[in-house]
């Protein structure tokens, strides 16, 4: 079942230097239940999306639909049930948690928000802690007396304590010191299997979407180049742009095949996106027709989109494959 | 080339005494790598610094050890000397961020330009140094070098910064290169493009590489040998292949099994228990028990000895 | 790793302020005197501060060659106490810049709040006000409205926030500005929290910290400002008494009575001196990063 459905989205920003066009036309549907990871470099849109959705910045048009509701339209009380059913856990454990409050009072705000009533409220943040492994006694400390990854863990509570359905993960971990990495991890994996969560994780590490998300979106300077489950995307990955990710992802071991980097140069900057293709200038398979159209999403394979004019006509594309518009 | 014994850099602070680094000790040989390994906190950048002769005014001090650097020993050396002989020029250092270490209101090409007249390399004329200057550039790949070298550190994007810092620390061709997470701020495809040019640069100039950083991926890529450094002391060393082959110390198996990796789809990771020690509340014995699977009695009560296996080296009672 | 070793600090820095982070008594007590001054004045008072004593005119300070017990800080050309005059005058400073601080401080919070947090248009049309306010010189301001209204202490404290308030509206706008992309401020959002909430709980107690520790350190600046302007002739008018009234009536004699100058001139420097200290010790200690360590 769909919980989240993206139409269309556009996001644009007015800055001194022009209109940054930050999301451009992204559609997704997310199911309840799975992990959603959205891949790609800094600049590739993917946190904006992520404020989309959670309704800190406006669309420029599109839909974003809810449980079958458009979250641009919603009446008032629909609209304030809709900030209890969506929440967010970002990468800076520190900046999340207002140092001038105790963690008691970070955790009753949302309560307080929705009009819980005050006597209730000790009984659920002791109950927030507890799910997160945090003693009871943490309510009444304030948030310097903890390490980053116990923030993370206050953070990941604060979230949890409106009982939503979506969270939405904004690099969750990356932050952290790498030893207490995979304790949020797994804590986030248990809290998903144990409450029914849908995530929609936010990342630029490739292993680590490997490792958690159900199904992909890959983006690049604001659109979807690939999407398609995890185990496809990542077997059998169909556009340039995310082969040359998968090939840059460093590996633990010393005995890995030396990949050099595929893609050419630098992402470009978003005021002035390339025409076309947008990642034809850094793409290593670029043909003259990518400098001129930007290529449409198909389907590649079962459940497997990808935005790339390498796949238009095939099987037969290889033959055309040109280097003809290669640029240096 | 390198060689560094027991090195002690404590920081004074009000609350106590934080013994950032507690006793390293480590060799380089010239053209190779040494990858340390830590988290924040660990000590291995305040080790990077410590060889520089540069650990955090006011509070910071080398308290002992020895480096020796092509056989001349540089703790004790006088500021002056210091900076005129060893900083810049025979030890240089690229940081994780470029911006601390360009000046926003100079062109990068003066910058660069800078250590080479500064240790009298580039003949007596500006002219000449900034000739070099512009060589270098081309040496790290910047496109265009020549136009790009009149421009503004904030003209360039993240990853040509850091070329640009690669330059001006390669300028006077030094012994020892230093490396603070040069590439933890960069996008993965522009990582490795630098991690590239690093290899490329130490190969033609045959300097020793201390690449320090968090990341055991990065460290496998481009490390000859790896020290995993926990609260100040290295816990264990040895050969990159060894290393993730076989880790000796619990810490350091629990830091490779538990990080997420491509092509294993295994549902859960295996994670270390615990949180990083208060570096200015250590605990007893081996700093690491309270957080390892194999500990005794005896790591609570008594630090371990830094056991040398060969050329290896690992600090835990299950090895000593 | 910023954390750094208490070092020693310069003698006059440790009489002033006792130490890093220590409580500037020295300054607190010279404000403490002030504020009781202007509160208990007319107790206080030797001697009645327009009483006009031609006979004792010229008086020097009780310690000088031919000084007197009767009048500590002797008495100027008029034979009027000059210290029952300091006292009198404390009343007029204090009261001035009390209002004029609480008032800019009010408007330009407000007007500061507003422009960075909703931003936008609002944010353009207070910034341009503040930019307009801040290009047109306050002197001769002040001269226009002297010559158009009725003079008094209200006028006075109107030109101050007149020229005040953009301070505190700057000040507001920068830091409420870089507080609204917090994350912490963020995810009181994305949990439904209500905008007066967020000003409330978020905005409010760091903002408020930064306008007490300004208002501290302007508290000096406006008692110059004031003795500036009555210094002029534009501010408080005889027979009320104003420290910058007084050395306007004493430049006159500077030659031949250093006090008359001296004495109201020193009151003027130490309550702003006090007021500098005790405020760059309120920032110290309410800068939570600096408490934490």
């Amino acid at each position: 079942m769909t919980l989240l459905r993206l139409q269309q989205v556009v996001c644009r920003f007015h800055t001194r230097g022009g209109v940054l066009t930050a999301v451009d036309d992204v559609s997704l549907d997310i199911a309840k239940g799975e992990t959603f990871a959205l891949v790609g470099e800094s600049g590739c849109g993917k946190s904006t999306l992520a404020t989309l959705i959670l309704k800190l910045n406006p669309l420029a048009s599109g839909r974003i639909v809810f449980d079958g509701e458009d979250i641009g339209r919603l009446k008032r009380q629909a609209a304030k049930r809709y900030r209890a059913r969506v929440q967010a856990v970002f990468q800076d454990p520190y900046s999340s948690l207002n140092p001038r409050l105790k963690v008691k009072t970070i955790l009753a705000e949302p309560l307080l928000a929705h009009g819980e009533l005050r006597r209730d409220i000790a009984a659920r943040v002791e109950r927030a802690l507890a799910l997160v492994s945090l003693p009871a006694g943490a309510a009444s400390l304030y948030p310097h007396e903890f390490s980053g990854g116990q923030r993370q863990r206050i953070a990941i509570a604060r979230a949890l304590i409106l009982e939503p359905e979506l969270i939405v993960l904004d690099e969750p971990i990356s932050a952290l010191d790498v030893s207490i990495r995979a304790q949020i991890l797994n804590l986030l994996q248990d809290l998903q299997a144990e409450l029914g969560l849908t995530y929609l994780l936010i990342a630029h590490d490739l292993a680590l979407v490997e490792h958690a998300a159900d199904r992909v979106a890959v983006m690049y300077l604001g659109r979807i180049v690939e999407t398609a489950a995890s185990v496809e995307l990542f077997d059998n990955p169909r556009h340039p742009y995310t082969q040359a990710l998968l090939a840059a992802v460093p590996r633990p071991d010393p005995q890995a095949p030396r990949v050099h980097g595929q893609a050419q140069g630098e992402v470009a900057n978003a005021l002035a996106a390339p025409p076309g293709c947008r990642f034809h200038p850094r793409c290593p398979s670029c043909m003259a027709v990518c400098e001129r159209q930007a290529p449409m999403l198909v389907a590649v394979g079962a459940g497997h989109h990808s935005a790339c004019h390498l796949h238009e006509g095939q099987p037969a594309a290889p033959a055309a494959k040109s280097s003809a518009g290669r640029p240096e | 080339m390198l060689r560094v014994q027991d090195l002690k850099t404590h920081l004074f602070l009000k609350r106590g005494v934080l013994k950032a680094v507690d006793g390293v000790s480590f060799e380089l040989a010239a053209g190779k790598t040494l990858g340390l390994i830590g988290e924040s906190g660990s000590g291995k950048t305040m080790t990077g610094l410590s060889l520089l002769g540069l650990p955090p005014k006011p509070a910071g001090r080398i308290v002992g050890g020895t480096v020796s650097l092509d056989g001349r020993e540089l703790i004790g050396l006088d500021e002056k000397t210091l900076a005129d002989e060893v900083r810049g020029r025979q030890i240089a250092m690229i940081s994780q961020d470029p911006m601390t270490s360009l000046n926003p209101v100079f062109t990068v090409g003066a910058q660069v330009a800078a250590p080479i007249r500064a240790h009298g390399l580039g003949g007596d004329s500006r002219r000449d140094a900034a000739h070099l200057a512009v060589e270098e550039l081309q040496h790290v790949r910047v496109p265009a070098a020549r136009q790009r070298a009149r421009d503004y550190p904030h003209q360039f994007s993240g990853g040509m910064r850091q070329r640009v810092v690669a330059a001006m620390a390669i300028a006077c061709r030094p012994r020892l290169l230093i490396a603070d997470e040069p590439t933890s701020a960069l996008d993965v495809t522009i990582q490795v493009q630098l991690m590239d040019l690093i290899e490329r640069i130490q190969a033609e100039t045959d300097a020793g590489l201390l690449f320090i950083t968090h990341d055991l991926g990065i460290a496998a890529r481009v490390c000859h040998r790896i020290a995993v450094m926990y609260a100040g002391r290295i816990v264990e060393a040895a050969t990159a292949e060894q290393l993730y082959a076989e880790p000796r110390h619990p810490y350091t198996q629990g830091l490779l099994a538990s990080v997420p990796r491509l092509g294993r789809r295994d549902k859960r990771l295996i994670s270390i228990p615990g949180n990083p020690p208060d570096p200015l509340a250590l605990p007893s014995g081996c700093a690491f028990h309270p957080r390892c699977p194999h500990a005794t009695e005896r790591c609570r009560v008594e630090a371990p000895p830094t056991v040398m296996a060969g050329d290896d080296q690992v600090a835990c009672w299950l090895h000593a | 790793m910023s954390e750094a070793v208490a070092l020693p600090r310069p003698l006059l820095a440790r009489l002033l302020r006792r130490g890093e982070g220590g409580f500037p008594f020295l300054a607190a007590s010279v404000l403490a005197l002030v504020l009781i001054c202007a509160l208990l004045g007319p107790w206080l008072t030797p001697h009645e501060a327009g009483k006009i004593a031609l006979a004792d005119a010229m008086t020097p300070p009780a310690w000088a060659e031919g000084g007197s017990a009767k009048h500590l800080l002797g008495t100027d050309n008029l034979g009027r106490d000059i210290l029952s005059r300091i006292i009198a005058g404390a009343r007029v400073s204090a009261n001035v810049a009390l209002y004029a601080i609480v008032i800019s401080g009010l408007i330009g919070a407000s007007l500061g709040m507003a422009a960075g947090y909703f931003g936008g248009f609002v944010d353009a049309a207070i910034s341009r006000l503040i930019d307009v306010q801040m290009s047109v010189p306050s002197i001769p301001l002040a001269m226009l409205f002297a010559a158009v209204l009725p003079p008094g202490e209200a006028m006075v404290i109107f030109i101050i926030v007149l020229s005040y308030w953009t301070w505190y509206a700057r000040l507001v706008r920068g830091e409420v500005l870089s507080l609204r992309e917090r994350d912490y401020i963020k995810l009181a959002k994305i949990a439904g929290v209500a905008t007066p909430v967020i000003f409330y709980r978020h905005l409010a107690p760091n903002v408020l910290n930064m306008l007490l520790v300004l208002a501290t350190l302007q508290f000096g600046s406006v008692i110059v400002f004031e003795a500036g302007l009555s210094f002029l002739g534009l501010g408080i008018q005889p027979p009320n008494v104003s420290w910058g009234g007084m050395l306007a009536d004493g430049r006159n004699f500077i030659d031949v009575a250093w006090w008359l100058i001296t004495m109201p001139g020193l009151a003027i420097m130490a309550s702003c001196l006090a007021s500098n200290l005790l405020g760059d010790w309120l920032r110290d200690t309410l800068d939570p990063v600096r408490r934490q360590i």
